[in-house]
Parts: structure tokens; sequence; C-alpha cells
């Protein structure tokens, strides 16, 4: 998802009574619902995933924000680049309230942006594909924030009281987004028969990468068991998978376009659709540095950084000397 | 890495509604303007608010989790400070 394999530093389970009083303690207010706060006890390695699974989740956020940004300069229309600039903007702001739930933890911000740029820390595989059409906008709101929603309303329920309170905070903005990219493509299908190509061939690209966002199948998933004991993981990536395919093929079949793939086909029996095969080497490969853009998403967000820095400082600088004044005057 | 960050804030909300201002989360900022500026493009996006407060988060003093037994317990004992604990005949109204 938007947190991607996050290592958990475990993989086995203990049972309560392997734990010490500390740590059971804490298990058992998990256990009950009761949410973590920052400076409650916690286990070493439920501090660090955390850091690692939000800081993950505020990198894509902002990263997330660089394929669409793409477009604002070229979008159809004034309305549309109102829209997109809005739904951009979001993005900002949950990368900030994301990168605040972390800091909870006890790392700096500056220190977690460091990480991303020295390519230490991970975001999202999905923004490491281009944005070739305006449909790419499209299909990036339907697809790309339609699994995020699926993956992010569970966490609102997870057990660290920021975390779930920032997850609150961005899906009650992210539904606009969702909506703002079917209504993209709702407008190209119904458009002429080059409209309704792009909105295909951007199905086309943008499917399989969305599927491959949820994360690699359960069976593969080393951490999975630790987090879904710590709660900071509610659903299980195939479940949520499943989920995103059973919401999202009624919805392409009412745009009357396709998924790329020849083995979907809805099941009776289980009630659910079935679908072929992910290429997971693709997923892993691209989350090793080798998609399309990566290179370039890093660069980008260095480039800001680094050409940012000294509006950060004077505005610093300012701040002090006006400081300084005050106390002279006082 | 910079020479220093900028300082934390935290951010309280009033909303129409006539409700207190309420914590919303944090943000940096350099300085008192910058933060309430922030606070405006990072809270109120949706018309959450009327007013915004900032206040440096090095300033809050708070309580520690340790102190939860000895500050908050002593008040579950008394049950009289709830009107429930006072039954009312049925016959009398308005109270
Ligand atoms: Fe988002
Ligand atoms: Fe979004």
């Amino acid at each position: 998802m938007y947190a991607q394999m996050v290592d958990t530093g475990a993989n086995k389970l203990r049972a309560l009574e392997d734990m010490g009083p500390e740590e059971r303690a804490f298990q058992e207010r998990v256990d009950a619902d009761v949410k973590i706060e920052p400076k409650d006890w916690m286990p070493e390695a439920y501090r660090k995933t955390l850091i690692r699974q939000i800081s993950q989740h505020a990198h894509s956020e902002i990263v997330g924000m660089l394929p669409e940004g793409n477009w604002i300069t070229r979008a159809p229309s004034l309305k549309r680049k109102a829209i997109l600039m809005a739904k951009v903007q979001d993005e900002a702001g949950h990368g900030l309230y994301l990168y605040a739930a972390a800091e909870t933890l006890g790392v700096s911000r500056d220190q977690l942006v460091a990480d991303l740029h020295a390519g230490k820390a991970k975001y999202s595989s999905i923004f490491n594909y281009p944005t070739l059409t305006w449909a790419d906008i499209g299909a990036i709101g339907w697809l790309v924030d339609g699994a995020a929603i699926m993956n992010q309303i569970p966490l609102c329920r997870c057990s660290f009281g920021p975390y779930s309170r920032a997850m609150i905070r961005v899906c009650k903005e992210e539904s606009f987004h969702q909506r703002q990219g079917f209504d993209i493509m709702m407008t190209l299908c119904r458009g002429s028969a080059e409209q309704k190509a792009m909105a295909q061939d951007a199905l086309n690209r943008w499917w399989w990468p969305s599927l491959m966002m949820f994360g690699p199948p359960d069976a593969d998933s080393v951490h999975s068991a630790q987090s879904a004991q710590w709660k900071i993981k509610i659903l299980s990536n195939d479940e949520l998978r499943q989920r995103f395919v059973d919401q999202t093929v009624p919805q392409a079949d009412y745009l009357g376009i396709t998924m790329p793939d020849p083995e979907l086909k809805w099941n009776a029996e289980r009630g659910h659709y079935d679908f072929g095969p992910i290429d997971w080497d693709e997923l892993y490969n691209v989350v090793k540095g080798n998609g399309p853009c990566n290179r370039d998403r890093l660069q980008t967000r260095v480039k800001a950084w680094e050409e940012g820095a000294w509006v950060r400082e004077a505005a610093l600088a300012y701040a002090e000397k006006r400081a300084a004044r005050a106390q002279k005057a006082a | 890495m910079e020479r220093s960050e900028w300082p934390l804030w935290e951010i309280f909300i009033r909303s129409q509604h006539g409700l207190a201002h309420k914590h919303v989360g944090s943000l940096h900022a350099p300085d008192p303007e910058m933060a309430i500026k922030n606070a405006r493009d990072v809270y109120t996006r949706r018309n959450e608010g009327v007013s915004i407060w900032a206040v440096r988060s090095a300033d809050v003093t708070a309580t520690a989790p340790g102190e939860k037994g000895p500050l908050f317990e002593p008040a579950n004992s008394k049950i009289y400070r709830h009107p429930t604990f006072f039954p009312m005949p049925d016959e009398v109204k308005h109270i």
C-alpha cells in the first residue's frame, strides 16, 4: 500500500506469557482497543516499525504529488485545473499530518526527509509510473486514491493514537480525490472514440500497478503477523486487494472500459471476482528502484528541498532577529 | 542537513458552531505569523474553522502517563458528583 513491506524486525509472534510485564500490559491495551499514545510505554520494535510505516506513508503522499503535478499546467479546462490543484494540495496536507504523527515517536521531520532523499526510506511503488496523458489523472484518482481509501479506512482504527487521528482526517478528504478521478474517466468515456480510447489506455497501464499497491501476497508477507498483533495493519494484503477488485470492476463496466486481464471473471461460488496472476517481479523491481520514474522522482524531491533551503533559512533568521529585537526593547 | 529545523507548533481550531478551540494537529513554522498562515492552509481547507490558535509545542505542559492513577482515579469514587446518583420519584417533575 502507501506503506509496502514494512519491516517489523520480528519474524515470529510472542504469546502474552512470554512477554515481560510492561510489554504484556501494552499488548493487553492493544487487544482491548485502547489507543497507544506517544508518551505511553511501547516496545522499541513497535516504535521503530511505526516510524518506518508512517514515514513511508508520508513520503508517498509527497512523492505522489509529482505525477499529478505534471498535468496542472496542461489540465484541459480552468475548472479541471482548479480541482487538480486542490487535490494535489490535499496530498501535501496528508504528508504533513503524517510527518507530524511520526514526529510524536521521537524522530525529526528533517531526518525522515533526509532518509528519503538518501534512498534509505521507501515510498509507494505506484508513484514510479509516468502520467503520459490527461486520462492518467482520471485513472489515478479513480484507482490509486480508490486503493488508498481501501487501505486507509481500516487504519483509522489502528492502535497508535496520532496515526489513527491522521488517518481519520485523511479519509475525510480522499473521497473527493476518487470522485474527481472517476468524473474525468466518465467524461472521457462519454466523449469521442479517441477520448474513450485514452481512458482505456490509462486503465490498461494503471490497473496492475494499482493491484500491486496492496503489497505482496499474504503467503510472502513475513511481517504481517506482527503488524496485525500490534494492530497497525488491520486487514491483509490479499483481503484488501480482493475488496478493491470487487468494488472497481463494476465501476469499469459502468464506464464501458475493461480491465487488461483476460482471466478476470465473477466467481458466484466465492462471491468475488477471480483475477489473473500478478507479475510480482515487476513490483520487486520497482521497489528496488528500477521503475520507470524512480530516479526522476527522487531527483525532483531533492532539487525542491535544496532549492528551498535558502527560504527556510531566511525565515528562521528573520524570526530570530525579530525575537532578539523584541527582547532588547523589553 | 540544515542549521536547524523550524520549531513545532500545536494548532487549535474553533469551528463555526460555538464550540471551544480543539486541537487538530501540529506543524512546523519559523514564527507565530507563519504558524497561523500554515495552519490555515493545512487545517482549514474545507471551512473547518473561524479561529486558529497556534502554541509552541515546547510551551505545552502535559501530564505524564504515569500520573494517570493519582490524578484521575480519585474521581472514580465520587459518584455523587453525577446527577444520576440521586434517584428522583416519578411524581417530581422538572428536576
Ligand atoms: Fe492522500
Ligand atoms: Fe488522495
